[in-house]
């Protein structure tokens, strides 16, 4: 009752009968949305200038800021949008962005 | 044999009563602002749960707007969820009402019906619950308490009908039912938990089960999802129906979308919503006496409009006369007048018919006033034609 067949949806192929009752869907979770296609630049992190001051991972909207065992971190770039707040928060400019 | 059951009959308000209802009917979640002449009911409420009489959340909201919602996010959780609200305070939550009918929580919520600001007034008006009409909510009317004790407890039955999943209202007169002592019958614990057991909401919010709840949808969805709620809502009177049947036998009380009086041979037919009803009852019995065919229909149902019960009940009737205690200011006439009148065209019914707003801001229509507009309506009848469309009726000119 709560599925959706997304195609369906866009080719016009569906009544108000099949559509799951009040708009209550199953959508796959945050965890399956691979937002870092969206992305149009793409952070790089000079890990000699890196203080582990961890600004950016404090300030990353979408967790894609991975902390590592060395005690600095890394980029997901799976989920990583490219919207460039990790580099203009970190300290020591560690942090390049770089057209994809 | 039919079994005798013990009646126990209690005096309380009307607002104590739909406590009583509530409790009894062993809600979960209560979210709730204060607001004249509903207050009592919250109250009340809010005493049982201090009292650990109600194992039930009491959540005191910072607005209607915030009561209404935690009732929407209660209800889609699972939880048997209550509130009650007036005038400004259900105006307050209007854009929720909508989205609750849209997402399908079952929530009861009573309405002391009362005025609009402005002038600030606090007594007994339709305009409240006329400005929710078209919410997609289910709308039900009582005329005295013991119907707003009933009414309430059928309201969860019929909200949680797993045909219809909707919200549902239950109107009574502010300070007329919500401030009287009426005498009424009241059901044991165990026969109101029988009635309305406590059934899973099948949509509810469920960590291993994660849905999406009131998603976007765009031009190409929209309508369609609309269109669902126009289904889903014309199902509540054969959902009533069902609910009103089951009641019966646990109270020897059985309700039906209307409630006709005197009806058989009625020429004169008087519509209306509400305490005002019984009024009219009185005044139409004395009527009776005299040999003046008139008759009374009071609407339990306000929404889904019963066309089809009414169009049957006015078929006949040489005059139709409708009371409206709102209005649609720069509309054709009062709420339940411009409903009357498209049920009629509809059905291919002609016959004379005026609308009486009366009562606004608690202004009393007394018995006296009764039988003045039925005087007035036999006199229309002779001359076979009103003088008027709208009569605003007892207002000083």
């Amino acid at each position: 009752m709560t599925e959706i067949d997304v195609e369906k949806i866009v080719k016009g192929e569906f009544s108000w009968k099949t559509l799951p009752p009040a708009a209550m869907v199953k959508v796959p979770t945050s965890l399956e949305y691979k937002t870092g296609v969206w992305r149009i630049e793409k952070p790089i992190i000079d890990q000699s200038k890196c203080t582990k001051c961890l600004l950016c991972w404090i300030y990353c909207p979408d967790m894609a800021v991975k902390r590592i065992d060395s005690g600095s971190v890394e980029i997901d770039y799976e989920f990583c949008k490219g919207c460039g707040i990790c580099a203009e928060v970190c300290p020591p400019k560690a942090i390049k962005m770089v057209e994809e | 044999m039919s079994e005798l059951k013990q009646v126990r009959k209690i005096a309380l308000t009307g607002d104590e009563a739909v406590a009583y209802a509530a409790k009894q009917a062993d809600v979960d979640v209560i979210a709730a602002y204060p607001i004249t002449p509903q207050t009592i009911i919250v109250e009340r409420l809010s005493k049982y749960v201090a009292d650990g009489e109600l194992n039930a959340a009491f959540i005191q909201a910072e607005s209607e707007h915030s009561a209404i919602s935690i009732c929407l996010g209660a209800a889609l959780a699972g939880a048997r969820t209550f509130t009650s609200t007036a005038s400004q305070g259900l105006a307050l939550m209007h854009e929720v009402l909508h989205i609750a009918s849209s997402m399908r929580a079952p929530i009861v919520m009573a309405i002391a019906n009362r005025a609009l600001n402005s002038p600030l007034n606090i007594h007994c008006d339709h305009s409240d619950i006329m400005n929710a009409r078209d919410t997609g909510w289910v709308h039900l009317f009582a005329n005295n308490v013991q119907q707003a004790y009933d009414l309430t407890i059928m309201a969860f039955k019929i909200a949680e009908d797993p045909e219809l999943l909707l919200p549902v209202s239950v109107n009574l007169d502010g300070f007329i039912l919500t401030h009287s002592v009426e005498p009424l019958e009241v059901l044991s614990d165990e026969d109101v938990q029988s009635y309305i057991p406590h059934i899973p909401y099948p949509y509810r919010i469920d960590f291993d089960r994660p849905l999406a709840y009131g998603v976007m949808a765009l031009p190409d969805t929209y309508m369609e999802f609309r269109r669902q709620l126009y289904e889903v809502i014309i199902k509540a009177p054969k959902v009533f129906r069902k609910a009103s049947e089951s009641f019966s036998k646990i109270s020897g009380r059985l309700y039906n979308l209307i409630a006709p009086y005197f009806l058989e041979d009625a020429e004169i037919i008087v519509l209306a919503l509400g305490s005002t009803v019984e009024t009219l009852r009185y005044v139409a019995r004395k009527f009776r006496g005299r040999n003046v065919k008139i008759g009374v229909v009071g609407l339990t149902m306000y929404r889904p409009f019963p066309e089809k019960e009414i169009a049957d009940t006015l078929a006949n009737a040489k005059c139709v006369a409708v009371m409206d205690r709102a209005y649609s200011y720069g509309g054709v006439g009062g709420p339940l007048y411009t409903d009357i009148l498209s049920t009629l065209y509809k059905n291919g019914i002609r016959t004379m018919i005026a609308d009486f707003i009366y009562g606004l801001g608690g202004r009393d229509f007394k018995l006296t006033d009764a039988e003045e507009l039925f005087s007035k309506l036999v006199k229309s009848v002779e001359v076979g034609r009103f003088d008027q469309d709208i009569y605003w009726w007892g207002v000083r000119e």
